[in-house]
């Protein structure tokens, strides 16, 4: 980052170069178990992102203060608080998706994106810019999700609903495969196969 | 209350960690890519899981439960672990060289590895006593570590074989454990225990 870093580069670079799933290739335990349909890929995106962008801001202010040489417990500590904080919200409020994620939201403090992010960025970056770079990359990570919870979903049940309405309904036999463990392999290896395509073709 | 034998195979077979619940997929993408170092990194898994059941478990049962404050148990669990993690790889260093040169560098990666936390995790859930827990957790380290060497076995051969650009790597491990998934489910999936 040579000149003053914009604020929209930083969150659109999450969402694109570098999206967690599909270039960096991390998280991808809560990617595969909770994209069997688009509200559950859609809540724990929300989750990671609440967390991501709370400890990303918590670090950035700490970055002086925290010894170098406790850096990684004391961002586990920070974080494990968010997901706490996310956790029982959840429990109080969204009771049926608690219930479907599962432990997977405890399970976003050993998240790698998390950690990741609070390392590489977080703890050498303006509490600003951090914030800005916790929403790219939570969006980045959303988006993803909610992307394979459509396609797993629409291909599974042959339709995508949401809030209890149906948002998209194709005519096909369903094939329960797919909202099953090996449709989750199967789709982000596709989509993680074309990604690269599309990148190749633009590198020349 | 479940039989000992009945969370074994579920351990290995009926709920894989990798292939059926999803834990611990960055190690199994990030070092199976050779057999030598998929093994290491196994054996550094289920020694890691089952020391961490153990105080997890006592942790758990005898501070968080008697005052109430199992809330904090996101954050006590991954303290444990990481404290444990940093334990285990001073006294190997210490005592036993050779096998600090052959798991040295896979046990920093542990501490942020979910199949640990999350069998901890699981065992609450449970509500498993405390033989079910060490059980549970030596199973599922097993299960895990036979994915990660059938998967570095399979990506071994793969190295010569001739794979569009665009799929090379890990998109096409990807397709080949969705594959295994799929025998893992058929075989093991209709054994109702």
């Amino acid at each position: 980052m040579s000149d003053r870093p914009s604020y929209i580069r930083e969150f659109m670079r999450g969402i694109l170069r570098d999206n967690p799933i599909f270039c960096l290739i991390l998280g991808l335990c809560p990617t595969l178990a909770v994209t069997t349909s688009l509200e559950n890929g859609l809540g724990m995106g929300i989750a990671v992102i609440f967390v991501l962008t709370g400890s990303n801001l918590i670090i950035s202010i700490l970055r002086w203060q925290i010894p170098a040489i406790v850096r990684i417990p004391s961002f586990i500590v920070v974080i494990a608080t968010f997901v706490t904080v996310v956790d029982m919200t959840m429990a109080a409020f969204l009771p049926p998706l608690h219930r479907a994620l599962g432990i997977y939201i405890p399970l976003i403090t050993v998240n790698c994106i998390v950690l990741g992010r609070a390392e590489a960025y977080a703890s050498r970056n303006p509490p600003a810019l951090s914030v800005v770079d916790g929403l790219g990359i939570g969006m980045g990570f959303t988006l993803a999700l909610v992307l394979i919870g459509s396609i797993r979903e629409l291909l599974g049940t042959g339709m995508i609903s949401f809030m209890g309405s149906t948002l998209l309904q194709i005519n096909i036999e369903p094939a329960m495969l797919m909202i099953l463990p090996p449709g989750a392999f199967f789709i982000i290896g596709l989509l993680m196969g074309l990604s690269n395509l599309i990148r190749n073709r633009k590198g020349g | 209350m479940e039989s000992l034998t009945a969370i074994v195979l579920s351990g290995i077979f009926i709920n894989n960690f990798i292939l059926v619940r999803f834990l611990g997929l960055c190690p199994f993408f990030g070092v199976s890519k050779e057999t030598k170092s998929a093994l290491g990194m196994s054996a550094a898994v289920i020694f890691v899981m089952v020391l961490s059941t153990v105080a997890t478990w006592i942790v758990y049962t005898y501070v968080l439960t008697p005052l109430g404050i199992t809330f904090l148990v996101t954050i006590s669990f991954i303290l444990i672990i990481a404290t444990l993690v940093q334990f285990v790889e001073f006294v190997i260093r210490k005592y036993s060289p050779p096998l600090y040169r052959a798991l040295g560098i896979y046990l920093p990666l542990i501490t942020t590895n979910c199949a640990v936390f999350g069998s901890t995790l699981l065992n609450v859930k449970e509500s498993y006593s405390f033989a079910q827990s060490i059980v549970f957790s030596c199973s599922s380290g097993i299960g895990f570590g036979m994915m990660l060497l059938i998967m570095s076995g399979i990506r071994e051969k793969l190295e010569l074989s001739d794979v569009p650009e665009s799929m090379k790597g890990v998109p096409i491990a990807f397709i080949i454990a969705g594959i295994l998934s799929i025998v893992f489910m058929k075989y093991f999936g209709r054994i109702a225990l």
